[in-house]
Formats: C-alpha cells, sequence, structure tokens
C-alpha cells in the first residue's frame, strides 16, 4: 500500500496549497508593508523549496551533492547581490 | 512614404552613406560570388547546418576576427579625432556612436566570440570526447550570437547607431535622450546574443562535468578546461542579469514603463546597479579562459608541468565567487557612503590576491623550465608584465577615495584596455597561432608572427600609456574634442601613433594568414609544438569523430606522459560510433530571430508577432522529431585512420 500511496507528494501538494493560501492572505487583511512583505518572502522561499525539493526530486539521484552545491551557491550569490543592492541604493544613500 | 522615413540614418555622413553602398556591393558580391561558383549547397551542407564542435569553432573565429576589424576601425577613428586638439573629423554625435560600438562589438562580439571558438575546437579535444553534450544546441548558440552581432552592426546605416556608451547608463540611455532606435538596437541585439552565450554556458558546463574521458577525474582536467568550466559558471550566473536588465530597459523605452525613469518611482542608478553586477562577472568570463590558454601554452614551451596546479585551480573558483561582490566599484563616485565604498574598495583589492597567486604560478613555472620561444610562448612572456602593471592600476582603481580622482578619465581607459589587449587579446593571438596547425594542418609563419607580436606591444605601450599620465592630468573620457590649452595634444598624439602601430600588427596576421596558406609546409606532425595535452593526441586534421577510441587517462598531462613514460591511452578495438545528425533548424530559427530582432526594434509589432510564432514553431518541431542520429560504421574508421595515418 505505502508503494502505491505517494504520501509525500501528497502531503506536499497539501503544504503547497497551505502556502500560496497564507500569501494570499495577504491580500484580504490590511497587513502593513513590512509584515505582508515578510510573510511574502518566507512563503514564497519555503515554496521554491518545497518545489524543488518534492516536485522536482533534487535530492534523489546519485548527483544531488553538484544539484545542492548549485543551488547554495546560487541563493548565495542571489543573496548578496540584493543586499549588496540594498546597500548601495537604499541604506546607505 | 512614412513607413520608410523610420529607416532613415538620423544623424547621417558621407563615411555612413559610403559604408551603405560597400556593405551593399559586398553583400551582393558574396551572393553572386556563391551562386557563379556554386558553392550554395556546399555552405548549407558543411557550415550552415554544422554541429560539429569545430567547424561550429571555426565559424565563431571567422566572426571574431570580423568583428575584430570593425571595432578596430571605430579606434582608429577615435584616436584619429583626439590626436590634435580642436580637430573636426568627427563631430560629437558621431564620437559618441563610435564608442558605443566599439565596446560592445569589441567585448560581446569579438572577445565573447573569440573565447568560444577556443571553448568549441578545444575543450571536446581536450577532454577525449566526441563532441560537445548538447551538439544542437551548440549550432543554436552559435547563430545567435551570429544574428546577434550582425543586428547590431546594421544598426549605423539603418535608423542609427546606438549612442549612450557601451554601459548605455539611463537616463541617458532613456527615451528622452536618446530619442532614435540606436538604444533599442542595444537591447534587442544584446538579448539575441546573450541567450546564445547562456545556452553555450549550460552546454559547456555540462560537457565538461559529464564527458571527459575515463579516469580523468576533475583534478586531471587540463588547465584550459578548469578555466573554460569556471567562466562558464559565472556564464550561467551572470548572463540572467543581463537578459532582465536589458529586458528592463526595454520596457522601459517601448512600452512605458518606469524601471529606470526620473520620476514615476523609477531609479535611474539601478541601471549602473545591475549592469555591473553582470558587468563585473563578464570581464571575468573574458580573463579566465585567457588564463586557461596561457598556462596551457606556457607550459608547453617552458617543457614542464605548470607549477601550482591546485593553486590554479583554487584561484578560480575563488574568483568565480568574488567576481560577484566588486561590482560597486564601477560607481564609486555615485554618491553612496563611505561605508557602502569600504566594503566594495576591500572586496576588490581582494579579488586582485588570486590572479596575483596566478602570475607567480606563472612565473614559478618558467622559472625551471627549458624555455623555447615561438610565437605563442611571446606572447605569453610579454603578458606577464603588460597585465601586471594593469593590475597594479586596477588596484588603484580600487581605493575608492582615490577612485573620485580616476574615475571617467582616461586613467580609466587606460586601466582596461592595460588589462584586455595584454591579457585577452595576446591570449586570442597566442591561441590562435597555438591551435592554427590542429585546425588547418599547417602552422603560421613565426617571423612574421614573432614581428606582430612585438608591433602589438609596442602599438600597445605607446596607444595607452600616455592615458594614463593625461588621464591624472584630467582629460575625461568619452569627449570628442579638447582645446589646445589643455595640453593634451602632444601625448594623444603618441596615442595615435601607437595605435597606427596595432593597426600594421593587425594587418600582418591577416597577411600572415595568407602567406602561410600559400608557402607553409603541409608536412607537419600531428603534435607540432610538442605538447602535453590531448587535443594533441589525435589526427591533423582531426576526423569529425575526433578521437578513433575513446583515450583512458590517468594523468594530468596524459599525451605528455604516453610520450614520454610510455603509458597506454588508446587501449581496445574501433567500435561504431555514434554521431549526431546535421540539422537546418538552429539557422532557420536564428534568421527568424534576426528578423524578430529588426522588428522589434522599430516597433513594427505584426512582424514580431509572426516570427514570435515562427519561433515557437521551430521549438515545437525539434521537441517533436524523432532524430537518434546516425552511426560510423567499424570500416568506414578504420578507413579514415589508415588515410590520416598514411598522410
Ligand atoms: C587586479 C584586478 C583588477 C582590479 C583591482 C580592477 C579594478 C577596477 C576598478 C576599480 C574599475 C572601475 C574604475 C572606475 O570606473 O573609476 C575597473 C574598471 C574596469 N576594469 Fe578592472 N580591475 C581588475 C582587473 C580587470 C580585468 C582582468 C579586466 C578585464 C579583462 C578588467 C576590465 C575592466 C573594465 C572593462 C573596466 C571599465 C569599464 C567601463 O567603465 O567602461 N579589469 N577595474
Ligand atoms: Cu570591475
Amino acid at each position: 500500500m505505502s508503494e502505491l500511496f505517494p504520501l509525500k507528494q501528497v502531503m506536499g501538494f497539501v503544504f503547497s496549497l497551505i502556502l500560496t493560501a497564507v500569501a494570499l492572505s495577504v491580500y484580504f487583511f490590511n497587513l502593513s508593508f513590512s509584515t505582508g512583505m515578510i510573510i511574502l518572502l518566507v512563503t514564497a522561499f519555503l515554496q521554491a523549496g518545497l518545489q524543488l525539493v518534492v516536485f522536482m526530486h533534487a535530492g534523489e539521484t546519485e548527483d544531488k551533492g553538484a544539484i545542492y552545491t548549485n543551488v547554495y551557491y546560487g541563493l548565495i550569490i542571489a543573496l548578496m547581490t540584493i543586499f549588496g543592492t540594498l546597500l548601495v541604493l537604499v541604506w546607505d544613500m | 512614404m512614412d513607413f520608410f522615413e523610420r529607416f532613415a540614418v538620423p544623424h547621417p555622413s558621407f563615411a555612413i552613406y559610403a559604408s551603405m553602398v560597400a556593405i551593399g556591393l559586398t553583400v551582393v558580391a558574396v551572393l553572386a560570388g556563391l551562386t557563379y561558383f556554386k558553392k550554395w549547397g556546399y555552405l548549407w551542407r558543411e557550415w550552415l547546418t554544422t554541429v560539429d564542435h569545430k567547424r561550429i569553432g571555426i565559424m565563431y573565429l571567422i566572426s571574431a576576427l570580423l568583428m575584430l576589424f570593425r571595432g578596430g576601425v571605430d579606434a582608429i577613428m577615435m584616436r584619429a579625432q583626439l590626436s590634435a586638439p580642436d580637430l573636426k573629423l568627427l563631430d560629437a554625435q558621431h564620437y559618441n556612436e563610435i564608442f558605443t560600438t566599439h565596446g560592445i562589438v569589441m567585448i560581446l562580439f569579438m572577445a565573447m566570440p573569440f573565447i568560444m571558438f577556443f571553448m568549441n575546437f578545444v575543450i571536446p579535444l581536450q577532454i577525449g570526447a566526441r563532441d560537445v553534450a548538447f551538439p544542437r544546441l551548440n549550432a543554436l548558440s552559435f547563430w545567435l550570437f551570429f544574428m546577434g552581432a550582425m543586428l547590431f552592426n546594421i544598426s549605423f546605416i539603418i535608423g542609427g547607431s546606438p549612442d549612450a556608451g557601451w554601459t548605455s547608463y539611463f537616463p541617458l540611455a532613456g527615451n528622452e535622450f536618446s530619442t532614435s532606435v540606436g538604444t533599442n538596437y542595444y537591447m534587442i541585439a544584446i538579448q539575441i546574443a546573450g541567450i546564445g552565450t547562456l545556452m553555450t554556458g549550460i552546454n559547456f558546463i555540462t560537457t565538461i562535468l559529464k564527458m571527459r574521458a575515463p579516469g580523468m577525474t576533475l583534478l586531471k582536467m587540463p588547465m584550459f578546461t578548469w578555466s573554460a568550466f569556471i567562466a562558464n559558471v559565472i556564464i550561467v550566473f551572470a548572463f540572467p542579469v543581463l537578459a532582465v536588465l536589458l529586458a528592463m530597459g526595454t520596457l522601459d523605452r517601448q512600452f512605458g514603463t518606469n524601471f529606470f525613469t526620473m520620476d514615476n518611482g523609477g531609479m535611474d542608478m539601478l541601471w549602473a546597479n545591475i549592469f555591473w553586477v553582470w558587468g563585473h562577472p563578464e570581464v571575468y568570463i573574458l580573463i579566465l579562459p585567457a588564463f586557461g590558454l596561457y598556462s596551457e601554452i606556457i607550459s608547453t614551451f617552458a617543457r614542464r608541468n605548470l607549477y601550482g596546479y591546485k593553486s590554479m585551480v583554487g584561484s578560480m573558483v575563488l574568483i568565480s565567487l568574488l567576481s560577484f561582490l566588486v561590482w560597486a566599484h564601477h560607481f564609486f563616485t555615485m554618491g553612496q557612503g563611505a561605508l557602502t565604498n569600504s566594503i566594495f574598495s576591500i572586496t576588490t583589492m581582494a579579488i586582485a590576491v588570486p590572479t596575483g597567486v596566478k602570475i607567480f604560478n606563472w612565473l614559478l613555472t618558467l622559472r625551471k623550465g627549458k624555455i623555447v620561444i615561438t610565437t605563442p610562448m611571446l606572447y605569453s612572456l610579454l603578458f606577464i608584465p603588460l597585465f601586471t602593471l594593469g593590475g597594479v592600476t586596477g588596484v588603484m582603481l580600487a581605493m575608492s577615495a582615490a577612485d573620485y580622482q580616476y574615475h571617467n578619465t582616461m586613467f580609466l581607459v587606460a586601466h582596461f584596455h592595460n588589462v584586455i589587449i595584454p591579457g585577452v587579446v595576446f591570449a586570442m593571438l597566442a591561441g590562435l597561432t597555438y591551435y592554427w596547425p590542429k585546425m588547418f594542418g599547417f602552422m603560421l609563419n613565426e617571423r612574421i608572427g614573432k614581428w606582430t607580436a612585438w608591433l602589438l606591444s609596442i602599438g600597445f605601450i605607446l596607444s595607452f600609456m600616455p592615458m594614463y599620465i593625461t588621464g591624472l592630468d584630467g582629460q575625461a573620457r568619452r569627449m570628442f574634442t579638447y582645446s589646445e590649452s589643455t595640453g593634451f595634444g602632444p601625448l594623444n598624439m603618441v596615442s595615435f601613433i601607437g595605435a597606427g602601430i596595432m593597426a600594421i600588427g593587425f594587418v600582418l596576421i591577416v597577411y600572415n594568414i595568407y602567406y602561410s596558406t600559400r608557402y607553409a609546409s603541409r608536412n607537419i606532425s600531428n603534435d607540432p609544438w610538442d605538447a602535453r595535452t590531448l587535443e594533441w593526441a589525435t589526427h591533423t586534421p582531426v576526423p569529425e569523430y575526433n578521437f578513433a577510441i575513446t583515450p583512458q587517462v590517468n594523468s594530468i598531462e596524459a599525451f605528455w606522459d604516453m610520450k614520454k613514460k610510455g603509458h597506454v591511452i588508446f587501449k581496445g578495438e574501433y567500435e561504431k560510433i555514434h554521431m549526431p545528425n546535421n540539422s537546418g533548424i538552429p539557422f532557420i530559427m536564428s534568421c527568424i530571430f534576426f528578423v524578430w530582432g529588426f522588428s522589434f526594434v522599430f516597433s513594427l509589432w505584426i512582424p514580431v508577432i509572426v516570427t514570435t510564432i515562427g519561433i515557437f514553431v521551430c521549438m515545437a518541431l525539434r521537441s517533436f522529431e524523432n532524430d537518434h542520429g546516425r552511426y560510423i560504421s567499424v570500416e568506414e574508421i578504420e578507413e579514415t585512420e589508415t588515410r590520416l595515418r598514411g598522410a
């Protein structure tokens, strides 16, 4: 039975729906800009991670080392770029 | 008639009309020649539809050389205009157009394809593979680059050339200050070529990770392959930034958005910021493969293994990360605070360290070597001191407080030419001379080659050293003239003379190709330089399948150890070889892309829609196509091998 029922995928699907609903709630409730932004960012990153691991099968093949290295490297560069940009254009202007 | 007015050049001159005629005549002559000599079929079968990495490489090479001359003519015109005070050879507008196209053509359409040429031609051979991982994607990459480059190049005769600098900063590049379609060309043409480059990046990362000969672990890869690998990783992370940036620029210019405008919440500095997020890694994309080539050449002609292999690799991995952390050094003067500038100053100086490590590695390789001075080696030996000078002035520029003095002066211009010409261009010419026999079966003339290297070096010094001085004295970059009282005149004349000497050097390259094609001996071995890596282990000319038997490797310098230590790298019998089929789709799809880009530039939406559909049709055709490649039979291999061995 457990082979037939893709529990992980179904859970992932439910969880991704919940994340979507939470993100959507920002629109309906009257939140401050920063609270809304935080909710959006957190749900977005969780969502991306979830899709990557559960539905795009990162970590299920033998090249998972390469895949995760790549993801982390990309994340580091993206974060550095974003925070650097904020520093240049907003925080230290 | 109204419809056609938009294609007119907004700021014409006699030279532009003359170029129009010349370009028209050349196109007619080429078409007529192809028809007269009945070469259409040959062209289509052997080149336009090819997926062979060696042929694609050669097409990159031809494009790069063509663009070198286009950019070179731009350069000479600028130096001529500045050679004396108050000259009127060019007016301000033409000068703007020329420095803009010079920069883009040289970096994106000369240096980049030159590197693509080396990666294409060398890497599969160097790692013992039959082709790249995705041969057809590779053809598409080339044709997209080519069409992007051609689109950019027709701008000055149809609709007007871009004129906001190769950096195309907003608000200058916005609609308010750049009214012609020139900057649209910039956005669209580079976008098309950039997509090609991004695909190349993915293709080569896969090739290098997945298609190495058995036994070639990562730390047994030749240094050029390593450098290209790192460069491709940087491409994959940096080029999406460029694509998004250009798309945002297009939206601003043609669809009324406000990313970079001065009002409605736009932020003009955001362009400069994102541009350099791509731009700085881009300069490392250019220099790393150049470093790789120097490493191959220096160890071949010092007749010893490369000193400090692992530190070379380590410093490149470090550079790949650091190159993304320094971009703000290009706009220290934009108004951000001292804290930000200090941070970026420090990261910038940090990147000079791994670069320095490499210089020391080459010097130490030379120290115990038995140096043979051939043309490629001569370029490499000239590179070391000249490039170091550029690195040192780079560190000067990296000090943000001092940069207020240097920024946007000729000092900066001298810096980047000082790293790009001895660093990248010399590497390209050294590599070209080095790999020429493997491509065409004869050597380039050594005497002419050495003359060229010396002329280029002397020309370079005369041309760019004076700019350090005039820059410190306050001569701004991108100014089309200056008055006599500034005193810049004599040094600029020296620069002009230097540029002339460099021009002679470049003409000598063409002469060398002509001369050697006519007179050089065809009777050379497969390994004329006594080299060390696998690309020299196969025949000259290289058969389409590269290696009849896949090599098996167990050392860094596999071929050298085969020659000197008797390692056996070709084991076993011939087996039939699986090869990809040629395809016309990449070429056709890129032609459609060209029309798409052209229509987009002029906001002709109906053709844009039609061609967009065409592009998707091409992709769909590929998806539903059933093409499993073909096999080369054992008899055919035997026949080719005996023929090549005999000759
Ligand atoms: C030792 C390493 C290097 C350091 C510390 C360095 C530092 C700098 C700095 C601080 C600037 C900006 C100066 C200003 O705008 O006032 C600059 C500009 C530039 N550098 Fe370098 N650089 C280095 C190596 C390279 C290399 C290897 C290349 C290319 C192959 C390169 C190409 C350029 C270009 C193209 C520009 C100017 C672009 C423009 O404004 O149009 N640099 N460099
Ligand atoms: Cu930089």
